[in-house]
This record gives structure tokens, C-alpha cells and sequence, in this order.
């Protein structure tokens, strides 16, 4: 059904997507496809539209024209196959760790004792046992990123989309979450949408990247590492084809950023 | 508070005005001002009286029903108002002109439309609190982080889920602070209805005392008053630091 790639699974499709703010262009004939199962980076100058279409993806934005196709299905509006992690953790300050982390599985009407033990799972996988009773405001930001993370998984969508979600965490913690998110990229059979402005981030992570440019958006490269993938994750940032690709990517984006 | 290195309970300053009332009425200056003893002896002597329970029940009743309406309308109302535009446009100017018109001026208008019983006391009472109430709502909405909200809708919220597990509990602080200056506004509301609708309850007593003079009697009651309303005010001000953990961070 698809003519440009029929021989790749995708798990993601935006077909021809333009939207606008008012009288703000954002995104123009942005057309972009995620293939299932791997994680993709979306990089691109302050303000060129990486959120916009983030959240049409997510639908909690209609685009202007075009389409989202999910699972070859259009998307309308929020669903179960899709789960956002939010840039500033968007968590319940009135509610414990594992409220919070059990809430999109609240939502969705799963009963009690059954979402908190699935939440009390991912509450481990991430690291935050025996915080389960803790509230946001008792947490490091990098923590409460984790729990935001646990959210996320626990409602094990296929296709999590996260806007820049390690932006907020520091340097160390940030490291860390890379080579977990890794490790989850290989273990969990999920599609990754990774919003990040830093391109060092974006190699590290990606089995593909697209690169937007400023407003109105187009996707103007897609750059597919191939060579270090499979590296241990302590190597990758000593690999020569990483190197290339982050200052490929920083000379095609520097004539952006003023 | 603190004096010669002790630190004193909350509320002490108030027995230093006590003692001050109770020496400027001992020194019997004027009628108007008994010694405050003699206003609790008094208190205690009215204070089991028929009449006087009646007064307090009276009151009370009004006063609840009239705070329970203005809760319960007034802050879905806010809320709404905060989420929705249209509606904040329609309803704003209104609700800026009752929170400082003199609302005293509308009693007469009311007991034309509802009679002069106690119906026309609770509207009252329900029409001083709400405003502060639907404001405050309003502002508690406004001032959500919208991703909060983003974040609901993306795991699949109902509006129903929206508003009762995002946009209350978001707003509560605000709600909170808004219920409390609404209990004090009903107080003035309520008197003035029983002053000026029915004579009934604490109004009529103090309608009975005053004309006739009796200040010890007239104090006492006004004591009453004042003591209810102020716990009234603490309660809800514990129950406003009990949300304050997440109020600076939403
Ligand atoms: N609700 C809105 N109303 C009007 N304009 C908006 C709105 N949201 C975003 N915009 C505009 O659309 C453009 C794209 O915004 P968006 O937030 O998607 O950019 P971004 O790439 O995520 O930026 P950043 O990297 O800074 O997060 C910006 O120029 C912004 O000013
Ligand atoms: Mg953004």
C-alpha cells in the first residue's frame, strides 16, 4: 500500500503533515516514516516544530492536512498503542510514586490490585523500589523522569513518544539513561520516538535520525548509523562512523542556530 | 511571638487585648464598652437559654445550607471557567461585578422574589460567599501546567476522568483558599439576611439586645460569633497548609 518503502515494517507514518499556529507555520509537508521496533531521533533547531508534531502523533494535536497512519491505522486522536514520556516529567504532585506510575493504567480502568502490580514491576526495572511511597516533590529530577519512564512502559503501548526527556536531568543521570534506554531499545520490542536538541544524544541512541529544519519544518536528511549499533554501548562514542556522523549532522544544523 | 527569650503560643497577643477591654470596662467609660468578665458571665447565663439555642441553630442552619450551595455551584463554576474560554467570557464580568458590588442592596430585591423566610436567608448567605469561591476556582485552573492535562488526555482521560482526578485536584490549594474567605463572607451574609429579611436567630438577637440597650448581652453574642467564624477559618487554613506540600509545584 505504501510505494516509497514496502519491503519495511513501519510502525509510525506521517504522510504529508502541515500545521498551523494561527498565523504560524510550524510543520509543511513534513513526511516522515518509523520503521517497528527501533528508535528514531528527531533533531532539529529550537522551535522548528519537533513538539508539534510530536504531539500530532500523539493526538493531542489535529494537523492541519495530512495524515498519522499508526499500525497502518489513522490516528484521531489518543490511543492505547501510543504513550508519551513528558519533558518535564508531567507527574501527579498529590500522588505517591506508585499512583503515579499505575495512573495510565488507572485511566484505562484497569482495577487496583491489578495495576499496582503491574506498576510495582516497572517501578523495579527502573530503579525506584522502596520509593513507591514517595511524591514527586521528594525525588531528584532524575527520578522522577524514571517514574514518568515506569508510566509509560506500564501501559505497554507499542510506540512510546518521548519529547527530550532527559533535558532536564543532569549530565551523569542523563548518561545513564541513554545506555538504559539502550538496553530497552533491544529488549523491549517497542517504536522509539526520541525528541532530543542534542546531537551527540541523538548518534548515540538512534538507529535512524531525522533532521527538521526551521519553520515551516521538512524532514531535510535522514542518516541511518549502521556501523556501531551493535557495539558495546561503552564504545560507541570512540567508533569513527559516530564521530563522522555528529559533526556531519552539527555542520548541516550550525547555519541554523544564530 | 517572642518575649524576654520565651516563645509564646500562637493567639497570645489577644489576651493582651482582653486584658485591655476588660481595664477600660472596669473604668466604666462608657455603657457601650461592659468589663469583658462580665460579658462571659453573661455568655454563660444566655448561653444554655432556649432562646439562645434556637438563635444558634437557626443560624447554623442557614449558614451551611448557603455555604453548601455556594461550594457546591460555585466551584464546578470556576472550574468550567477556567477551562473554557467561551464560558469565562460570558460569565467573568458577572462574577467581577456581584464580588464587589454591596450585595446588601440586592436583600430587598430577593425577598420580593423569594418571600421572607429562611429561603430568601440562605440565597444570601449563598450569594456573599460564591463569588470569592468561583474566582478562586477559576484561578486554581488557570494556572495548571498544561502538560498535567496533555498528559491525562494522552494515557486516554475522559473529560469526566479529566476534571475529577486532573482539574480539581490541580486547583484544590486555590479552592481551598477560596471556601475559606467564602465561610467568613457568609457570616457577614448570613446577620445581614436575619437582619434585614426575618428577624431570626442571632440577627434577631442581636436586633432585641441592641435596641434594648443591653451591651453585656449584645457582646456575648457577637463573641459567639466570631469565635465559630474564626474556627471555622483555622479549619480550613489546616486543611489548605495539609495541600501546601504541592502547591508551590504543579
Ligand atoms: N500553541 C501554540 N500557538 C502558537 N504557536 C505555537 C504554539 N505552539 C507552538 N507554536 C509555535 O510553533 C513553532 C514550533 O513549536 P514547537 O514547540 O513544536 O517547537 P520545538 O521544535 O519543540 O522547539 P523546542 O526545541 O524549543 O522545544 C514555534 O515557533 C512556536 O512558536
Ligand atoms: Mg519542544
Amino acid at each position: 500500500m505504501n510505494n516509497i518503502s514496502t519491503d519495511v515494517d513501519n510502525a509510525v507514518t506521517v504522510r504529508n503533515v502541515c500545521k498551523n499556529y494561527d498565523n504560524v507555520e510550524a510543520l509543511r509537508d513534513l513526511s516522515l516514516e518509523f520503521p517497528r521496533g527501533q528508535l528514531t531521533s528527531i533533531l532539529g533547531p529550537s522551535g522548528c516544530g519537533k513538539t508539534t508534531l510530536l504531539k500530532i502523533i500523539a493526538g493531542l494535536l489535529k494537523p492541519t492536512s495530512g495524515e498519522i497512519l499508526v499500525n497502518n491505522k489513522p490516528v484521531t486522536g489518543p490511543g492505547p498503542d501510543r504513550a508519551f514520556v513528558f519533558q518535564d516529567f508531567a507527574l501527579l504532585p498529590w500522588a505517591t510514586v506508585l499512583r503515579n506510575v499505575a495512573f495510565g493504567l488507572e485511566l484505562r480502568g484497569v482495577a487496583k490490585s491489578e495495576r499496582e502490580a503491574i506498576a510495582e514491576k516497572y517501578i523495579k526495572d527502573v530503579g525506584l523500589t522502596d520509593f513507591e511511597h514517595s511524591y514527586p516533590h521528594e525525588l531528584s529530577g532524575g527520578m522522577r523522569q524514571r517514574v514518568g519512564l515506569a508510566r509509560a512502559l506500564s501501559v505497554d503501548a507499542q510506540v512510546l513518544l518521548m519529547d527530550e526527556p532527559f533535558s532536564a536531568v543532569d549530565e551523569q543521570t542523563r548518561r545513564k539513561f541513554q545506555e538504559d534506554l539502550l538496553d530497552l531499545v533491544k529488549n523491549e520490542n517497542k517504536t522509539f520516538l526520541f525528541v532530543t536538541h542534542s546531537i551527540e544524544e541523538a548518534v548515540y541512541v538512534s538507529d535512524q535520525i531525522a533532521i527538521l529544519l526551521p519553520r515551516p519544518s521538512r524532514v531535510s536528511e535522514i542518516i541511518r548509523p549502521s556501523g556501531f549499533r551493535e557495539k558495546e554501548a561503552l564504545n560507541i562514542r570512540r567508533d569513527p562512523e559516530y564521530l563522522d556522523i555528529v559533526d556531519r549532522i552539527w555542520a548541516s544544523l550550525r547555519t541554523y542556530v544564530e | 511571638m517572642k518575649v524576654f527569650g520565651y516563645r509564646l503560643p500562637g493567639m497570645s497577643s489577644l489576651l493582651l487585648w482582653a486584658l485591655l477591654w476588660e481595664i477600660v470596662g472596669q473604668m466604666e467609660l462608657t455603657f457601650f464598652l461592659p468589663p469583658l468578665s462580665a460579658i462571659f458571665v453573661t455568655l454563660m447565663e444566655i448561653g444554655t437559654t432556649k432562646v439562645f439555642i434556637k438563635a444558634l441553630q437557626e443560624t447554623g442552619h442557614a449558614f451551611f445550607v448557603g455555604t453548601f450551595f455556594a461550594i457546591v455551584i460555585g466551584v464546578p463554576v470556576g472550574i468550567m471557567m477556567g477551562k473554557n474560554r467561551l464560558i469565562d467570557e460570558i460569565l467573568l464580568p458577572w462574577v467581577n461585578m456581584f464580588l464587589s458590588a454591596p450585595l446588601t442592596a440586592l436583600v430587598p430585591v430577593l425577598m420580593v422574589l423569594f418571600g421572607f423566610g429562611l429561603k430568601s436567608i440562605i440565597i444570601t448567605t449563598t450569594l456573599f460567599a460564591i463569588w470569592i469561591i468561583v474566582l478562586n476556582s477559576r484561578a486554581g485552573v488557570l494556572q495548571i501546567n498544561r502538560s498535567l492535562v496533555e498528559m491525562a488526555l494522552s494515557f486516554g482521560a475522559s473529560p469526566k476522568d479529566a476534571f475529577f482526578k486532573i482539574y480539581f485536584w490541580a486547583a484544590l490549594p486555590e479552592i481551598l483558599g477560596g471556601v475559606r474567605i467564602g465561610f467568613i463572607r457568609a457570616v457577614k451574609g448570613v446577620i445581614i439576611g436575619q437582619l434585614l429579611i426575618s428577624v431570626v436567630g442571632f440577627g434577631a438577637l442581636f436586633e432585641l439586645y441592641s435596641s434594648n440597650f443591653l451591651m453585656k448581652h449584645f457582646w456575648a453574642v457577637l463573641i459567639v460569633l466570631f469565635t465559630i467564624s474564626f474556627i471555622i477559618a483555622e479549619c480550613l487554613a489546616w486543611l489548605e497548609r495539609r495541600v501546601s506540600y504541592y502547591a508551590a509545584q504543579r
